[in-house]
Order: structure tokens, then sequence, then C-alpha cells
């Protein structure tokens, strides 16, 4: 070959030109050339490796984005942080700021909310804040200032009566979708009893060190791209191998004018590498444009700002390298078993059957990989990242290694049926790899997306699970604020607007002593229908007391309760919590009555009071609940009750029991992995059809002389729904399989109760059948255009 | 144009045109039960399409088909196909037995086309592989017989259904002379033994001295060589 | 063909009567010709003159005279020379068909009408000797082949003149 002159060679001006292009670089060239001038089916090959290369580089992208990310977003909430953890309130300067914390929470959307009263002119300023909001006015955020404006927005307008004066710079917020506001006010008074909700400092900012990351949530982050990386991957095999059957003859008529066994490979990586630099191209499109999205959603109450989102420069270089040589690796890998001779193809004989032991121990060391964290929580610091990545990568992998052999077996199984049947199975069992290599990214996308589900579904559970409450009793409580009359909180609520019933309980504490009482109990106020919620009561006055001494948690009652004993309200603890220590008596007949879990599923022991039981200067010893039952079918009416609360005080946040509400939230999660999981599988669904066409464009004149001879069109066109549809059947079937015990291993990680969301199984299924019908539809058309008769002229 | 009496198939008038190209310009045909017809003529001159339109794979554009006294010209597609898988049988040059199913599948696939369960299908096929003499090849699949095997296969899946008209469209093309001429003398044999038409279209006249008598197309226009002799 | 080699051939597997010989070319040989006796006579008379063969025996009966011939070294000898010599190709620079269809085209008759009609009469042939061909023996196929072959040649040259015909007629009548 090298004592023939080059083409080049002959034209004297690229002689003079380029001086010598090595012999492998020309190759490469070559085959650069094939990938962009071979018409139209070569550039659907091209555009789909691209495609496909092009989704995987800004995966990997956004991938070695994502820590920095994280880690800005977390570097600006510590910046921000007001919560002392303090329980003596910080001496008054002009150094101070009095801040109280007013989150509320309106929909399913939480609100962080503060108000500010700066003591001196030196006052802290929040991140972002350029300088403090007048009395009366506030900052928003510019999600929040989005949300007043809207006309959804109307009651949270209510409930916030402050003028707007200004917008949060980003870096006084996590994420671009915060809602967020700082208002000025001068009713604030610092009180250890508010500690937590009203603060004096002088700084922002965590002084402790940083909080690590959740580690579930760190998990659900890896796993994420995992699974997401995993089928594209897959994809990126099946795309580079498209029209390999093509190419290779190609390769063919090269090596009949000349070319050697080594040239007609690196034209053959020539070939795929184009597509992957045109997949490098398209990465860094889709990488700036996924930016962008990132910005604009929210996964898993999580959203990042666009400019966070910046790779490391080392990173991105490794992937601009890494995945152009896989997809080269990948060629070169699926052409060491063809031997292209000069008269054409020979593929070396396939092994005789495929063995199921190194197949199961793919999925089986991930399982081993993953084992060892069963268990853990979020409570035992983070996950082995190398093991739950090495583990979920083997037994999505493992799903490619298995599935040609459950094909082969099927098929080898699969009994006689009709023409079509029989038609479509004799295919599969002659070319089962090729089926299952063609199905092999569906079923680990579904395998990952199940997974990812049944992951998703049972930490977000668990996220928003608020105990045992029992919500036929009560839909919402309210703590009753400092200073505010119980009396006067369940007046208000009652006349809100779809609130049926209100019960209002008051707790506080009783000893036998002034200060460090020996034995102490608990002391519940209410009236009569209150305190049954609470206890059974055998009759009830208002002016009885009642001693409950059966409650799981109390022994000191029973002691207690003996008719004239000296107790002590708000009995003092040491002298930092100094208590108002009223005397109390303890009755003669003073009534015994049963426990029974109160609407928080709490037993209360101890006594229970009428309001005219109580002596009166106790009445401000006890903090007030008021547990609302709601009109469900008034809309809106928590936020009703929530405007109601703002007015009381506007530090009150109360309590929403129903967890309804939250599943809306994991709802936009499923659509967003919906919506993910189907355009991998409808990339994977084009490829399928790509390779389909081809294989139908070589069977031309098998498909005319079949048609010729009275084939009816519906038995071809059924044959090639079967031949599509037993191999996704069989991986979807593999992929439920894996995915469930991934869900199920992932789950026990993260010490959460196993559920199967089999709604989301089947519609994962669903929409994999779907692109099994999508693509049969498609080739379709061309397929009944090939079984014309014009198949059969011989040229 | 009456078809001549007796005929089987008939046709007169055809004319069939692909894009710019006339395929037929006015051909007839006419075949007798038990008859072999050769058509002959150089490449291009229409043989092929006249096959196609006698054996109603394509309709012509204008003219009359006759077989067995219905009008073909005025059939459904479906109503074609029905005819095609139960009244004609096909041998092609090439490219015509399913690479996936064995040798005997292929011989029975018209058989179950037409309704008949896959266990008569094939021992109704091993029959005729018998008479072809390659039912050792049964469980073969075509990829790994040799041609003149194939097309011996190919002969037994034409005849299975008992066809009354043969259609055969160079079925030699593909063959050495010897392995050409068993081919045919076991088609026209085979297709005598069932009182079968057979319409062989051929360029070599070799292949087409099996026949009774032939039929010359030359651009588009058929010369039946009886009727002028 | 030479009768005389083959009848020389036939003997030299052995002496045989002159009636047998016959018998045995018309069986191998002879199936669209049989040979006529006084053809064999003539023959074995020249081969005997020429001290190819010799007589064997004489056997008196009533009918005709029966010699028995067998064959001499000279004759051996000459049987081998005849088969190792290779038999000239023949030409066929002269052919009827072409001075039909020339002066058909000179006389402006119908030229394509004569090639069809022949072509025809090929094919006639044609499906004679395949039919023969069908029935007969290895022998049978084999010299029918030797004729379909060249018959196939034959129809060959129609074919291509048929699609020369226009050319041809410009060419002779221009001269």
């Amino acid at each position: 070959m090298s004592a023939r002159p080059s083409p080049a060679a002959t034209l004297p001006e690229a002689r003079r030109a380029a001086p010598r292009i090595p012999q492998w670089s020309r190759d490469l060239g070559m085959g650069a050339k094939f990938a962009v001038t071979g018409g139209r089916e070569a550039w659907v090959r091209v555009l789909l490796t691209a495609v496909g290369v092009g989704l995987g580089v800004a995966l990997l992208l956004l991938t070695t984005a994502i820590p920095s990310a994280l880690a800005s977003r977390h570097d600006r909430e510590r910046g921000r942080n007001d919560m002392t953890y303090r329980s003596v309130v910080e001496k008054k300067s002009d150094r101070t700021l009095l801040i109280g914390t007013a989150d509320t929470t309106f929909h399913d959307l939480d609100v962080r909310g503060r108000v500010l009263q700066p003591e001196g002119a030196r006052a802290p300023l929040p991140p972002g804040v350029k300088k403090f909001p007048a009395v009366g006015d506030m900052v928003v955020s510019p999600a929040l200032d989005r949300l007043l404006k809207s006309s959804d927005g109307k009651l949270l307008r209510e409930r916030l009566p402050y003028r707007v004066a200004g917008t949060i710079a980003d870096s006084g917020l996590i994420d671009p979708h915060e809602l967020a506001f700082y208002a000025g006010t001068k009713d604030l008074k610092a009180t250890t009893h508010t500690t937590g909700r009203i603060e004096r400092i002088d700084a922002f900012g965590s002084s402790g060190q940083s909080e690590p990351m959740d580690p579930v949530l760190l998990l659900l982050v890896l796993i994420v791209f995992v699974v997401l990386l995993m089928p594209v991957a897959v994809f990126i095999a099946a795309a580079v191998r498209f029209g390999g059957e093509r190419r290779d003859r190609r390769l063919a008529a090269l090596r009949l004018v000349g070319a050697d066994g080594r040239m007609t490979r690196r034209i053959a990586a020539g070939e795929a590498l184009a597509g992957a630099v045109v997949g490098l191209v398209l990465g860094a499109g889709f990488f700036l444009i996924g930016r962008q999205i990132a910005g604009m959603i929210s996964v898993f109450r999580i959203s990042v700002f666009p400019s966070d989102l910046n790779p490391a420069p080392a990173l991105v270089a490794l992937v601009a390298v890494a995945v152009p040589a896989a997809a080269v690796a990948v060629t070169l890998f699926a052409l060491r078993s063809v031997v292209i001779e000069p008269l054409g193809v020979v593929r070396t004989a396939r092994p005789s059957r495929r063995r199921l032991w190194w197949r199961l121990l793919l999925p089986l060391g991930g399982l081993a990989m993953l084992y060892p964290m069963i268990g853990q929580g979020r409570s035992n610091g983070n996950f082995n990242e190398y093991l739950v990545v090495g583990g979920v990568m083997l037994l999505l992998v493992g799903i490619t290694a298995l599935l040609p052999w459950v094909v082969e077996a099927a098929v080898n199984r699969l009994g006689s049926g009709g023409v079509a049947w029989q038609l479509a199975i004799r295919r599969l069992q002659l070319s089962s790899g090729t089926a299952a290599r063609m199905v092999n990214g569906i079923a680990v996308a579904v395998a990952g997306a199940i997974a990812l589900q049944m992951l998703f579904a049972g930490v977000d559970g668990d996220y928003t699970k608020a105990g045992k409450n029992d919500l036929s009793r009560a839909q919402m409580s309210i703590q009753v604020p400092d200073g505010v009359a119980m009396s006067e909180v369940v007046r208000q609520l009652s006349t809100t607007k779809g609130v049926t019933h209100t019960s209002a309980l008051g707790s506080g504490q009783i000893g036998d002593g002034r200060n460090e009482p020996e034995r102490q109990a608990s002391v519940t106020v209410g009236d009569c229908t209150a305190l049954r919620e609470a206890a059974k009561l055998p009759s009830c006055h208002d002016g009885d007391v009642f001693a409950v001494e059966d409650a799981k948690w109390d022994q000191d009652t029973a002691n207690l309760d003996k008719t004239g004993n000296k107790l002590y309200i708000d009995p003092s603890y040491g002298t930092s919590e100094k208590g108002k220590e009223i005397p109390w008596t303890v009755p003669k007949g003073i009534k015994i009555a049963d426990s029974r879990e109160d609407p928080t599923g709490y037993e209360r022991g101890g006594f229970l009071f009428t309001p005219g039981a109580l002596p009166e200067k106790a009445a401000s010893t006890v903090y007030g609940t008021v547990y609302l039952q709601l009109d469900e079918s008034v809309p809106d009416v928590r936020e009703f009750v929530r405007n109601s609360a703002a007015k009381i005080d506007p530090l009150a946040d109360p309590d929403n029991w129903a967890a309804t509400t939250q599943s809306k939230r994991f709802t936009s999660i499923r659509t967003g992995l919906f919506v993910g999981a189907t355009c991998v599988l409808i990339l994977i669904g084009a490829s399928l059809l790509v390779s389909q066409l081809e294989q139908l464009r070589e069977r031309k004149k098998l498909l005319s002389s079949l048609v010729a001879f009275g084939t009816r069109r519906r038995t071809l066109s059924l044959s090639v729904l079967w031949q599509t549809a037993i191999p996704i059947a069989l991986g979807l079937l593999l992929a439920s399989v894996v995915g469930l015990t991934l869900g199920a291993v992932l789950l026990k990680m993260t010490a959460t109760s196993v559920s199967v969301d089999w709604a989301s199984v089947l519609t994962m299924t669903g929409i994999g059948a779907g692109v099994v019908v999508l693509v049969t539809a498609l080739s379709l058309p061309p397929l009944l255009r090939l079984m014309r008769p014009d198949g059969l002229r011989t040229e | 144009m009456t078809p001549p009496p007796g005929s089987l198939l008939s046709a007169s008038e055809l004319r069939k045109t692909y894009g710019p190209t006339t395929a037929l310009d006015g051909a007839e045909f006419s075949i007798h039960p038990g008859e072999v017809v050769a058509v002959m003529g150089p490449s291009g001159s229409g043989k092929s399409t006249l096959l196609h339109c006698l054996a109603g794979i394509v309709p012509p554009d204008s003219g009359s088909i006759m077989y067995n006294g219905r009008e073909m010209a005025g059939m459904s597609d479906a109503q074609r196909s029905a005819l095609r898988r139960s009244e004609f049988g096909f041998v092609f040059q090439f490219g015509q037995l399913v690479p996936e199913l064995t040798c005997v599948e292929n011989v029975a696939l018209p058989l179950r086309l037409n309704g008949t369960g896959r266990k008569e299908a094939e021992r109704t096929a091993l029959t005729w592989m018998e008479q072809l003499e390659v039912d050792d090849l049964k469980g073969k699949r075509p990829g790994e017989v040799s041609g003149g095997q194939g097309q011996r296969v190919a002969v037994a899946r034409s005849l299975v259904t008992n066809p009354r008209v043969l259609f055969a469209d160079e079925p030699t093309g593909a063959l050495d002379s010897l392995n050409g001429e068993r081919v045919m003398q076991l088609l026209t044999d085979a297709a005598r033994s069932t009182n079968a038409a057979v319409v062989l279209v051929t360029h070599e006249a070799r292949v087409a001295a099996y026949s009774d008598r032939e039929i010359v197309v030359r651009d588009g226009r058929s010369r039946d060589m009886e009727r002028v002799v | 063909m030479s009768i005389g080699h083959t009848l020389l051939g036939l003997l030299e597997s052995g002496p045989r009567h002159g009636y047998d010989l016959k018998r045995a070319f018309d069986e191998k040989f002879g199936h669209d010709r049989p040979l006529h006796y006084g053809q064999v006579y003539s023959t074995m008379s020249r081969l005997l003159k020429n001290g190819l063969v010799e007589v064997d025996g004489i056997e008196a009966g009533d009918g005709p005279e029966r010699k028995r011939y067998a064959i001499t070294e000279a004759g051996i000898t000459d049987v081998q020379r005849w088969l190792a010599t290779p038999e000239k190709p023949e030409p066929y620079l002269q052919s009827t068909l072409y001075t039909k269809v020339v002066l058909a085209l000179l006389t402006h008759r119908n030229a394509s009408e004569i090639l069809d009609t022949q072509r025809s009469e090929h094919l006639r042939m044609m499906r004679i000797l395949t039919d023969r061909k069908r029935k007969g023996d290895l022998a049978d196929q084999l010299i029918c082949d030797h004729a379909l072959f060249h018959l196939e040649a034959d129809l060959r040259w129609l074919e291509l003149t048929a699609a020369r015909l226009d050319k041809l007629a410009e060419a002779v009548t221009t001269r």
C-alpha cells in the first residue's frame, strides 16, 4: 500500500501545501468524510450519534457542575443564617438587630420571612439587602415579587401587610425560586420565651462549622445522574453502530481497492469520531440550554442559579476527550468480531450459547456493593459515593448483560403461532443479540426511572409525613402567641371562613415544689369539649378538675393528685428559667379521667382544668394551641386561616396537618422524571426506528416476493410489531424487576419503608410500550412502500 | 379482443408506465391450463412487467386481464392478494426465501398464509420437497443450502398450494447451466403433474426450450409466435 | 466425423464381424443416422487395403459372407494419432441467415420477421431436443446438449442482430 503514490501527491499544489500527513490521520479524515457525504441516511446516523453524544456530554458537564453549585448554594444559606441557638439574650447595642422569624406557607410553597428591627446605626444588614426596610415596608425576592403581583398571590398579599420597597439580591437567596422577604417593624421584643422566633443578633452567618450535605439528598443527586447517564451511554453505544452493515459493505469495497484491515478500522473510527465531535458541539449547546433551564425548574425543592453551574475546566477537558474516545472505542469493540474481507464481511462464529453465570455476576455485584449501606439512613453520615455509584451502575449495566440471555432463552422457548408470529420469532432466534442490543437502552432507562421514582416517592413521603396526627379531628393547629389571650385567638379563628370547629387546649407544668420539683406533671386547660379531645371525661362542668393517671409516659400524677396536696403551677427550674410558682391545692373529690390520644396523637397525663378551676394568675403560664377543623370544600381554606393568624400575630405560623398539599410537589417531580425518561425513550425509539428501517430496506426483495405470493400487509406489519414488541416486553419485564429491586435497596439504604409505586411502574412500562407502538407505526409507511412490487423489478 | 377459447389466463391491450418509462404498450397474452409459455425478450423489454400484471401484483394502467372468466383489472388489492395466495405460485430469481425460516417452513409458508395449521402445512410441504428432491434440507435455513437447492425449495414453495398458474421470473438466472436445467426439469415436471399453467419469463433460449411455446416481448409489445407462424 | 477411425476404435476391444461393428456403431453414435451395411463393407475394405485391419477369419453360412476383422498394430497407432489431433474449430463465417437478412434489408422486406420466424424455428428444434434429453439417457443428454448449445448460439446471434437491425439497415443501404 505504501508503495503506491497517494492521490494527494499527484496534485502539485497539494504537495506544496501539506508536506506529509500521517497515514492514520488521513484514514480518520476519510472516515469522517464518509460520515458526512454519505447522503441523507449518513446524516441521520451522524445526527443521532451526535444527539446521543451531545446529551451524554451535557449530562456529564451538569454532573461535574453540580457539586460547586450546591456548595455555593450552601455558602449563601450559611451566610444569611440568623439562628444563634443561644438561650441567653444578647445585650442591646447600636450594633444589634432584632430579627423575628415570620415564615409562612402559601399553598405548598414555603416563604422565608423575617421581620427586622435594627437597634442602632451599625446593625448588620442581611446579605442581598442594601438598606433596612422602613417600618411597614419589606424587601422581597424576585420570585415572591412575581407571586405577589400575580392574581394567584392575592391571599398572600393580604397576609403580608407591607409595602414592597425593593428586592433581595441573588447573594441573599439560595436559589432563584426562593420566596423570601425582610419586613421592617418596631414591635419586636427579645425574651427567652421567644428564643428561636425572635433573636437579637449582631451579625449574620453561622459561625459554626458547615453542616454536611444531607446524605440522602446527595444520594438522590448521584442516582439521578447515574440513571440519566446510563441509558445515554447505552444509546451512544447503539448509535455508533447505526448503519453498521452498510458501513461494513463500504469498508469491504475499500478493502477491494487495497485498504488493509487496520486502515478500514481507522476509517470506521473516523466515521464514529465525526459523530462524536458534532456531538461535543451539540453537548456544549445542550449544557448551556440546560443551565438556563436549571434556573427555571426546581427538582426536589432545589434549584440552582445558572451562574453557579460552572464545571471545573479540568473536568470539562476530560469530558471533551473521554466522550469521543469512548465512541471510537465502542466502534472498534463492535468491529472486533467482524472480519472485513475485500469480497464482503465475515462475522466470526458467535459463541454457541450465552452463559448465564457471568451475566448474573454484574447485578449481584451491584447488590453486593450496595448491601453494606442498607439501613444506614441519614443519621449515619454519608454514603460511600463510590460504592453507591458503582453499585447502581453495575445493577443497571447488569441489565444490558442479562437481557441478551433473557431474550435468547425466551425466544427459543416461544412456541408456534400465526405466520406473523413465526416470522418474528424465527428472526429473533437468529439475531437475538441485535434485538437485545436495540432494547438495552429502553430497559436501562425504565429500570433507572422506576428505581428513582420509588426513591423519590419514599423519601419525599419521609420529608412530608407529620407524625400520627389524627386528621379526622383537626386539620390545622396554631400556637397561641405570647401576650394574646387564647379566647381571642379562638374568637378570631372560629369566625374565619371555612373553619367548622375550634378546640383550644392550653398546656403548662405543675410540680410538688417551687423550684426544681421532684415530681411533676402536665397541666391542660380547656373547656369541656376541648378537654374531651384529650381524655375520656366521666362528666364535666366548668370548674371541674380531672387527674389522668394512666397516660403512657406519666408516673407522677398518681402520687400528686392526693386531696390536699400543695402543688405549684409553672415551677422554676434553676435561676435561668424562673416560673410564676403559683400555688394550687388538690381539691376534694378530684375526678379521675382516662387518657385518650389528643389530636396530635399524644397521650396527656397530669391535671385537666376547666377554665373556671384554674387560678386566675395561672392563665398566662400555659401555652395555648388551637386545633381547627376545616371545611375542605372551601377553596383556599388554609390560606384564610393563615391570614387570620397573621392578623393576630405576624410571627404566627399555623401548622398544616394534612399531607394532601405535599403530594402536589411530588407530582411535579414525577412529571419531570416522566418528561426526562420519555425524552430518553424517544431518542432510543428514534434509534430503533433507524435500525428497523435499515433492516427493512435490506429485505426489500424478500418483502416484495412475499407480497407477490399473496402475503397480507397485515401479516407483515404484525411481524414487524412482534419483532419489536417481544424484545421490548422482555426488556421492560427485566427492567421492572431490576428497577424495583434497586428501588427497594435504595429505600432500605435511606432507612425508609419500602413501598412500590405501581402507578409509576405501569406508567414507565407504558411509555416503553408506547415507544414500540410508535416505532412500529412509523416504520409502517416505509414498510408498505417497500412491499410494493417495484422491489421485484430487476435493475 | 376476446380471449382465445379455453384459455385460463389472458390479457389484451395491456399498458403500463413507470414514470417516464413505458414498460408495456399494448401487450397481449394467453395461456391454457397445463401449458408452459415462455416470455422472452431483451432486458428492459417489459417481460417482468407483463408477468407482474398477469399475476395481479401490479395493476396495469389500461387493458384487460381475464383469469378463469373473471376480469382482474376491477379487483381490489385484497382480492388480488387472495387470488395470488390461492391460485397462483411464484418463483423468482433470488432473494425470495425468508432467511430466518427453515426450508420446510419456507415451503409451508403459502399454505399457512391461507390459514392451514402448521403441522399439516409442513407435512404437505415435505411431500413437495420430496418431489423436488430437497426433502433432506427441511431443517436447514436458506443460508445453509446451495443456490440450486434453494431454488428448488422455492419451486416446491410455489407449487405447495397446487396453483393453477405458476409464474416463474428468471427462475434459473442465478444458477449454472447444470443446476438451471435440473430446476427447469423439476419445475415443468411438477407443473405438468398438477396440470398447472406456467408463465416462464426468461432471456435464456435453453430455459425457454422447456416451454410449449413462446411469446416475445419487444418495446412493450408482445408477439405470440404461435400465431405468426 | 471419420467413420473409418470410429470403426477402428471399436475394433480395439477385440475382433468383430462387420455386422457386429455396425450394430455397435449405431448403438453408441448413430442416433440420428444408422450406418448402411454397404458403408461398413466399403470402409473395412479400405482399412484392409491400408493394412490397418486384418481378416481374423471367415464363417461360411447361408446369408452373406461373414468376415471377422481384427485391428493391426498400424491400426492402433492410427487411432491414437486421430484422437490426439484436435478438431479444427468451425468458424461459421458463411451464414445463410446473414445473407437472408441483408437481402431482405436491401429489398426493403421485413427483416425482423425473418429473424422472429427463424427464432421460432430454432426454439421448436430446441424443444424437441430438450424433450429427447428429458426422456433419454446420459448419452442422449450429452448429444442433445451439444446441439442445444449450438442452437442457443444461433439464437443469441438472432437476438443481437434483431437489436442491431436499424444500424445494419443503415450500413447496407448507404454502401
